[in-house]
């Protein structure tokens, strides 16, 4: 079962490597990574998809929590109307003859945008929710994908939900 | 130059600095062996009265005497040593401490910062090398940092559940200049151990316990951190209660005591592994659930309700799945539960309480036979004699790892907490002996003996020269089987007698302390025994007691690894079946 998981860090040396770390050394896996600065540069976002029952993910939390570094481990909830996610992915695609037109009505169909043009080669960039980006994968899959780079999902809560320093 | 004289403004360089901050977190004993990058320390130490360096002959045996010296003092430990090699010795004695939770601060010299990366002369990357097995470590870089790293690293080392801290210090960060000020408070947000049980949590676990038929209490390493040995034997006494320890917890509970169980787990008492697979309610305090304790997860105590108090949240349902679980300072949260005991609001029924021990007592029959009846000296009868010579004087024991570690923690009938220095969570050979350096140097007036396997004893001998240039008076004893014992006990028992590479020859250790100008005796005979162990008690300086004993005796009891805790061996023609 996949799960998210929002830490919040404060930017220090190593930290990334600490969390990377816990990880490997556990035997937990991680399906994504992603990690940048908040609006606060002293403090950082890693959102971590990774999966394992129950057990697992409240040992990860726990052991996430542990590090000096941490400042607040939240395992984001799976419904779609408590929190949003997104990944960004690039994509070049081959796109000769009929392919071309094929490839635009499924950008179209998915508000995907071709960035990049060569008469060979469309590059796509879309975002959208695990599931969307999955579905946009598998249409272009059999056209032929040369090359796809994905951000790793990031996350936020709906609302009036913060994963601040301040509660 | 005293601290008074010390003009707030003034410039100081990174290795003065380091040396105040040291004074201001009152250390005045640190562990170390000096190299390269380092020596500007160790230049400020060559005039510096208020803090005595102890030279060892290896970094591992520094950082083991430090972990020593902090189980006695309960001050962390301090470890001074170089970059490169001296930095990747510490690492077996950090992942030592880390284990068994005690407080060190390490700090590690390290190349030029322009240098770091560069495969530099004796570079090593110690903060990546210790990330899994410290409970935190810095990479200083600024000497404007190095006060608040020192600060956080000593309050981090001994707050929540201690553990070793590592500071990396480049040599650069050593000569820079800077205004000292050694800041009042630490600003962690991240950090904020939970000393205080949940009061609603701490009620329901009395109730459970009230409630119980068969209950038995554990009694961790955590009761000695949280210094709540006396807590606990209330509560035990109060509710009637058996306890069993942990390897960790031994002398929590005093051992001739009725609801004692002693030590549980692999090589724990056969009744205590009975007690607690037959307990209806457990009481875990301050231990981890590891797999020594626990055998066979899926069996351990599978029917019985779980309350289990640990200050490191990750601790709990780690391993074995808890239904009330306490977060919290073991001491807090079992006055908590007395409190609330005296107020009369709880009972219990102190009929069934009886039967229950009466049953307990009625598995107190079956006991572990020795393996080999010949004549021979065997090493049980060594560790009974040391007992006995040393039960009135209050001594500190500490083991190496093994078969000599078991039969110690089995037949030296520990009354106190903190007397038995051992590593647990680790089993690192070698530990033994350092560790008592660090224990004697923290009690010079106490009696401190290793008892030590002969192949432990020559994983870190070369401390006898530390032992001597101090005046340690430490007192080794040395179960000399000529094997290394717990492997060779498995293979007796698993690998069908292929002794392979566990045949371990030892150096005449009486010409050995000769050379080392200590005092060296060997006993052959069960009655020299008493003998050698009045004159190495009385004798003002280290001794090594080369005991020759029976090679094939085997640690019993025995749960072999991964088999429930009921399916104890107790005796050479047996297999382990299920009780």
């Amino acid at each position: 079962m996949k799960h998210t998981i929002s830490v919040l860090v404060k930017n220090e040396a190593g930290i990334l490597s600490s969390v990377c770390d816990l990880f490997s050394s556990r035997g937990y896996n991680i399906e994504s990574l992603t990690v940048a600065s908040t609006i606060d540069s002293v403090f950082s976002r890693i959102t971590i998809v990774t999966n394992g029952d129950d057990v697992v993910i409240e040992q990860i939390c726990k052991q996430l929590n542990r590090l000096i570094n941490t400042i607040k481990v939240v395992e984001l909830p799976k419904s779609a109307d408590k929190c949003i996610d997104r990944e960004l992915i690039l994509c070049k695609v081959t796109a000769k003859d009929d392919a071309r037109s094929e490839i635009l009505r499924i950008a179209e169909i998915f508000g995907a945008k071709i960035i990049d043009v060569t008469p060979d080669i469309y590059t796509l960039e879309y975002s959208g929710d695990n599931r969307q980006v999955m579905a946009l994968i598998s249409l272009l899959r059999p056209i032929g994908i040369k090359e796809i780079v994905r951000s790793g999902m990031v996350a936020i809560t709906r609302e009036n939900q913060f994963i601040n320093l301040h509660k | 130059m005293t601290s008074e004289q010390i003009n707030k403004t003034e410039k100081m360089n990174g290795a003065r600095m380091f040396l105040e901050c040291l004074r201001k977190e009152g250390v005045d004993k640190i562990f170390g062996y000096p190299g390269g990058v380092i020596l500007h320390i160790y230049d400020e130490l060559y005039n510096c009265d208020y803090i005595k360096h102890y030279l060892v002959r290896h970094e591992q045996a520094a950082v083991h005497a430090a972990e020593g010296y902090a189980r006695v003092t309960g001050k962390p430990g301090v470890v001074l040593v170089t970059s490169g090699p001296g930095a990747c010795n510490t690492v077996t004695g950090i992942a030592n401490a880390y284990y068994d939770s005690y407080p060190l601060v390490v700090f590690a010299g390290q190349v030029d910062s322009k240098l770091i990366g560069n495969d530099a002369f004796q570079e090593a990357d110690i903060v990546g090398m210790t990330r899994t097995c410290c409970k935190h470590n810095y990479l200083v870089k600024n000497i404007s940092d190095l006060p608040r790293v020192i600060k956080e690293a000593f309050h981090i080392a001994k707050t929540g559940r201690p553990g070793p801290v590592v500071v990396s210090l480049p040599k650069d960060v050593l000569t820079m200049k800077t205004d000292f000020e050694y800041p009042e408070k630490v600003n962690l947000p991240g950090y904020n151990p939970t000393y205080e049980g949940h009061p609603i949590q701490c009620r329901r676990a009395l109730k459970l316990l009230c409630e119980a038929q068969r209950p038995v209490i554990i009694s961790g390493g955590g009761v000695i951190h949280s210094d709540s040995y006396k807590e606990i034997r209330e509560l035990a006494k109060k509710l009637n209660i058996p306890v069993a320890t942990t390897l960790m917890g031994i002398g929590t509970y005093p051992q001739g005591d009725e609801l004692s169980l002693g030590m549980l787990g692999m090589h724990g008492n056969y009744w205590a592994n009975l007690a607690v697979s037959n307990c209806d309610v457990l009481f875990a305090v301050g231990t981890r659930f590891n797999d020594r304790i626990t055998g066979c997860l899926k069996r351990f105590c599978k029917d019985a309700k779980v309350i289990h108090v640990d200050i490191d949240p990750c601790s709990i349902s780690k391993n074995v799945s808890v239904d009330i679980p306490i977060v919290g300072d073991a001491k807090n949260v079992l006055h908590v539960m007395l409190n609330e005991f005296n107020t009369g609001k709880y009972q219990y029924d102190i009929d069934i309480r009886r039967l229950w021990v009466k049953q307990i007592d009625s598995w107190k029959e079956k006991r572990a036979i020795r393996a080999v009846e010949n004549g021979i000296m065997s090493p049980q009868t060594v560790i009974e004699h040391i007992y006995e010579k040393t039960k009135d004087k209050d001594a500190i024991i500490a083991t190496e790892v093994g078969q000599h570690q078991m039969w110690t923690a089995q037949l030296y009938k520990f009354n106190q907490p903190g007397r038995l220095i051992t590593s647990g969570g680790l089993g690192t050979m070698g530990f033994g002996f350092p560790a008592a350096i660090g224990a004697q140097i923290a009690a010079p007036d106490k009696l401190v003996f290793n008892i030590a396997g002969d192949g432990s004893i020559q994983m870190n001998i070369q401390e006898f020269m530390t032992c001597v240039d101090y005046k340690i008076p430490v007192k080794i004893a040395v179960i000399n089987n000529g094997y290394l014992g717990m492997v060779r006990q498995w293979q007796e028992k698993l690998f069908d007698k292929h002794y392979s590479q566990t045949h371990i020859s030892s150096p005449d250790y009486v010409k050995l302390a000769e050379a080392y100008g200590v005092l060296g005796i060997r006993v052959t005979k069960e009655e020299d025994i008493d003998n050698a162990l009045d004159k190495a008690i009385s004798f003002d300086g280290p001794v090594i007691i080369d005991f020759i004993v029976e090679p094939f005796e085997m640690v019993y009891p025995w749960v072999l690894a991964g088999k429930p805790l009921n399916e104890v061996i107790l005796s050479n023609n047996e297999n382990g079946t299920e009780e």
